[in-house]
């Protein structure tokens, strides 16, 4: 069963472009060939929010994963033993999405139900400024 | 001021005199139905005087319709972590439970990934 997850890893912040491309390209090659999707930006160079071993700054990447818990399994053991790779994080993210996507319906449907009287009640739109204007004096603050 | 503060508070003692004489010997303590909870933090003390009004706290999350709480998002983060690196606790932030709860999940996968320090200042 496919899932969605996000992986985030730092790389030390003297990796070269070339090797750091290297690096995803073989990481993204891992989960197609094992059938799953990815997407990968590299955040670039960030400074750490604390030392990691003695880098105060890395290179940050972010990878969106879609695939099986075996493959992300498999691709954090690479990152294990990659050794420009300071720091790795991965986040199960479908249920999240899943989360998302409901409230996200939600809202949209509750939109269309006002917008719709809202629409019809667009002629008396200029007494409309006046309780605008009146309601935040009378809410409480 | 203090007259009218004492107005409802007399009333509200002899309507549970009855049940609980001790609540007339200490008017200014067992106070009329105040409408919002007091606490503190940033919306804070406005006025001085003996009488705390402070704002009704609302849920930055709720009101604002944030409901994706990422750890990447440092700059929101950052906003509910104290100087020490702590998470603010809710009573002083506002933010509700639910939000809180994947506030703080949030702040601790961004430590976790060096975006947010576990302690001290980010440097």
């Amino acid at each position: 069963m496919n899932r969605s997850y996000e992986l985030m890893f730092i790389v030390r912040p003297d990796m070269v472009d070339e090797d750091l491309n290297k690096l995803i390209s073989t990481l993204e090659s891992s989960v197609t060939s094992a059938g799953g999707t990815t997407k990968s930006e590299v955040w670039g160079k960030r400074r750490l929010a604390y030392r990691v071993g003695k880098f105060n700054d890395g290179i940050f990447v972010l990878m969106l994963i879609e695939a099986t818990g075996a493959v992300v399994h498999e691709v954090e053991r690479r990152l294990r033993v990659t050794e420009p790779v300071i720091k790795f994080l991965t986040v199960r993210t479908d249920e999240e999405l899943k989360r998302l996507d409901k409230i996200k319906k939600i809202r949209d449907s509750k939109k269309k139900a006002s917008t719709a009287p809202a629409a019809t009640a667009a002629p008396v739109t200029p007494a409309t400024p006046e309780a605008a204007t009146e309601t935040p004096a009378s809410a409480p603050v | 001021m203090a007259e009218e503060t004492k107005a409802p508070t007399a009333s509200a003692g002899s309507s549970g005199g009855e049940s609980r004489p001790e609540r007339s010997e200490r008017p200014e303590r067992s106070g009329p139905p105040r409408g919002p909870r007091p606490g503190g933090g940033p919306g804070g003390p406005r006025e001085g005087g003996r009488k705390y009004f402070r704002r009704k706290k609302v849920c930055k999350f709720c009101v604002e319709k944030i409901e994706a709480v990422n750890y990447k998002d440092v700059r929101l983060l950052a906003q509910f972590v104290a100087e020490s690196g702590k998470i603010t606790p809710r009573r002083l932030t506002g933010v509700c439970t639910p939000h809180q709860r994947r506030l703080s999940r949030a702040i601790k996968q961004a430590r976790n990934i060096a975006l947010l320090p576990f302690a001290g200042r980010a440097q």
